[in-house]
């Protein structure tokens, strides 16, 4: 595999490994807020508390896993995509230091309790003019690359790589306007509904920037490379492409139903979201009809393995995300618990899977080897396979109980269950069951990463470095 | 023709995709007014509310309750009328929440006397012995941080007194937690 374009693959090899390092450590927080919400003596002091370490649990795994991650993986796809080395190969390197400083400052800070409180956007200030200059320097290197690429016309990868790079900047700043009181502190530039209609504008919009066009450009350029297919309709991925783009910024008062916010909008929200089916399952079908006929590849190839079911996962996710939004269904599980389940079929399901196939698929190639082991892939497979499905599963039972507990009233229309506790303590079995589920997953995260890094260390030494 | 071929367009294109809906529902619905209340029924925070609120934030109470109250009959059977546009008016965050591991709170300050408050928060089990709350009884040892109150009613806009921010004096922050807590539920002028 000689390399005479000169592809530069440093921070691609920076930011794969940063990538698997705060996942470990957001998986950690994960379990931990899973067994206190069981056994609240396990908030042990202020800083270790469920309220601060939810934030922490959850930024690390967006900025601190899916991002860099994609930077890995969009650094790689926009020079292989391109024929054309990474256009500034020291910035990129440069990137990759300002990124974990950044991601040190903001753990730290989250543990300081110092935050915007809105839901992946609370880090403060200075940290988020930090992200939005990360996020430039990234960019560059993106567009300048893909400008002198040799390719001249763009795969459907840098088409989601596009949206991803305008994407995430506008919703980050937008949500992130705020007023500064000190260094450590600021109040948001906009006040109640109206505050909240930008939040989960932003907040649905991290789910397609973040947690949809990432892995969906992952998912166009792994599947046909590591099966061998061509892609099964240009034409469809076009038309998905486009109306995925359109779609989802309307969408975000599915967060709000049923509250203050003026009904249009919450209307006009779910109406986008059920027209959101199409373009998500467009990708859906090119997946499933790029394999047709070769089905014998998910016994024979662990590569599509992940990808088929990363893309399967995305397809449930896609389905049941419109229910949601529909107000009857809203009222049933909306604050249960439901909502985790619903998350984490998303990112265990989907986004890990598909991030653990581009990274099976490059990281031996850009270390000129080949993989430690395919029996770890597999069993890699199944653990988070398990882990997941025990997660969600247990989830969505215990969020119809508690939904249907908070609903329930008798012939006098007086509540059933009028204390709170009686609707929580049912919770408890199945949050151990969740713990179990973050474990297992947990288990085969570690596999993938031990199989990655023997990967690295049989790889021929000038490629080490 | 092929817009596949030139990134620059391409980009361009897809920018005024995400700002078509953007604008539409999100930030025209700002500027032309269609989600403003009526701020001259709120009464404005106090500065001790204020710093309660901020430690609500930092705490990230929220990440466990919700404030807003659905008009629906079961939720207004367990938590009062549902919530109305001017509650929360002038809450810089907002803080609706997304998930209840515990109730609502939007209503909380009618429901128990303060003392119960300080004896929740310290120790949430001595009321409730299956709640997974936790306890937070070192606000109570936390001096309440006085330094920017004065700022914080500045960039917040709200009307303030001396004597007002004196009040803070000798404040720990399970007082200002507290207050905050109290004044749930009576954002309104009678
Ligand atoms: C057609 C696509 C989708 C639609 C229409 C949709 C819809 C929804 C709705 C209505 C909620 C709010 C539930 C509630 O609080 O009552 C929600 C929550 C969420 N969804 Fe989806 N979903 C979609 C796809 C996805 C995908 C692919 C992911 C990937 C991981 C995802 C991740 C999330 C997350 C993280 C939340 C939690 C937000 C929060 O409350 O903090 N969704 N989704
Ligand atoms: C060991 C595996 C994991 C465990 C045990 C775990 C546990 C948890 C827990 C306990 C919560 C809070 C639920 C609540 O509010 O009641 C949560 C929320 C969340 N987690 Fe995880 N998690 C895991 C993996 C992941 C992964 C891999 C991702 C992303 C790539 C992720 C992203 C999120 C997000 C976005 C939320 C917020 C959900 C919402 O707002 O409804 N988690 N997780």
């Amino acid at each position: 595999m000689a390399n005479e374009i000169g592809y530069e693959y440093d921070a691609v090899k920076g930011f794969a490994l940063s990538s698997l390092f705060w996942a470990i450590v957001g998986l950690l927080v994960g379990i931990l807020i899973s067994i206190q919400l069981v056994y609240p003596q396990f908030n042990l002091t202020s800083w270790l508390t469920y309220g601060r370490l939810r934030p922490i649990h959850t930024n690390a795994l967006i900025y601190g896993f899916t991002v860099p991650a994609a930077f890995s993986l969009f650094f790689y796809l926009v020079q292989r995509l391109g024929r054309v080395p990474l256009a500034y190969p020291g910035l990129a390197r440069f990137t990759l230091y300002i990124f974990n400083i950044a991601i040190v400052l903001a753990a730290l800070s989250l543990f300081a309790g110092m935050s915007q409180s809105k839901e992946y956007s609370e880090l403060e200030w200075p940290l988020d003019i930090g992200v939005v200059i990360l996020w430039v320097l990234f960019s560059i290197n993106i567009i300048a690359t893909i400008m002198k690429r040799k390719e001249e016309q763009m795969y459907v990868s840098l088409w989601y790589i596009l949206a991803t790079v305008v994407g995430v900047a506008i919703v980050y700043i937008g949500n992130n306007i705020a007023v500064p009181v000190s260094l450590f502190k600021s109040y948001s530039a906009y006040a109640g509904a109206n505050d909240a209609n930008v939040q989960w504008w932003f907040g649905h919009n991290a789910v397609a920037f973040v947690f949809t066009t990432i892995p969906l450009a992952v998912f166009y350029y792994i599947l046909p490379k590591s099966s061998g297919a061509p892609l099964y309709s240009h034409r469809l991925s076009i038309v998905g492409f486009w109306s995925l783009v359109f779609a989802y910024l309307w969408t975000g008062a599915h967060h709000l139903v049923y509250t203050p916010l003026p009904d249009w909008i919450q209307t006009v929200a779910i109406a986008f979201s059920i027209f959101l089916i199409a373009p998500s399952w467009a990708s859906v079908i090119n997946g499933y009809g790029t394999l047709n006929g070769q089905w014998e590849q998910m016994r024979s190839n662990y590569l599509v393995k992940f990808i088929v079911l990363g893309i399967t996962f995305y397809g449930l996710q896609t389905i049941q995300g419109p229910s949601q939004a529909i107000r009857a269904f809203s009222a049933l599980i909306h604050y249960t618990d439901w909502v985790p389940g619903h998350v984490h079929m998303g990112t265990m399901g989907w986004v890990t899977m598909t991030v653990s196939a581009g990274f099976y698929y490059m990281l031996p190639r850009i270390y000129n080897t080949e993989i430690y082991s395919i029996k770890l892939a597999n069993l890699h497979f199944w653990l988070v396979l398990v882990g997941q499905l025990i997660y969600s599963v247990t989830m969505w039972i215990t969020g119809i109980r508690q939904g249907a507990m908070w609903q329930a009233v008798d012939t006098d229309g007086g509540l059933v269950y009028a204390n709170f506790i009686q609707t929580l303590t049912p919770n408890y079995p199945f949050w151990n069951m969740r713990t179990l589920g973050g474990v297992i997953f947990f288990a085969g995260f570690l596999v993938f990463v031990y199989n990655i890094l023997q990967t690295i260390r049989n790889a021929p030494a000038a490629q080490r470095a | 023709m092929s817009i596949d071929k030139k990134p620059v367009t391409f980009m361009l294109l897809a920018v005024l995709a995400i700002m078509v809906g953007t604008l539409l529902t999100t930030f025209i619905p700002l500027f032309v007014g269609t989600v403003v209340p009526d701020t001259d029924k709120v009464i404005p925070y106090k500065p001790l509310e204020v710093e309660g609120r901020d430690i609500y934030i930092r705490e990230g109470c929220n990440n466990c309750h919700s404030q807003i109250v659905r008009p629906l009959p079961f939720e207004t059977a367990r938590y009062g009328p549902p919530s109305t546009l001017a509650e929360s008016a002038i809450d810089r965050p907002h803080l609706w929440g997304s998930k209840r591991t515990g109730p609502d709170l939007a209503r909380v300050g009618r429901k128990y006397p303060a003392a119960w408050h300080y004896q929740h928060m310290k120790n949430p089990q001595s009321i409730y012995p299956q709640s997974n709350m936790p306890a937070y009884a070192w606000l109570a040892d936390a001096k309440l941080d006085r330094r920017y109150a004065e700022k914080k009613m500045k960039v917040l806009g709200y009307p303030y007194t001396t004597d007002d921010i004196k009040v803070l004096e000798g404040k720990t922050e399970m007082d200002a937690l507290v207050a905050y807590l109290m004044r749930l539920g009576r954002e309104l002028k009678p």
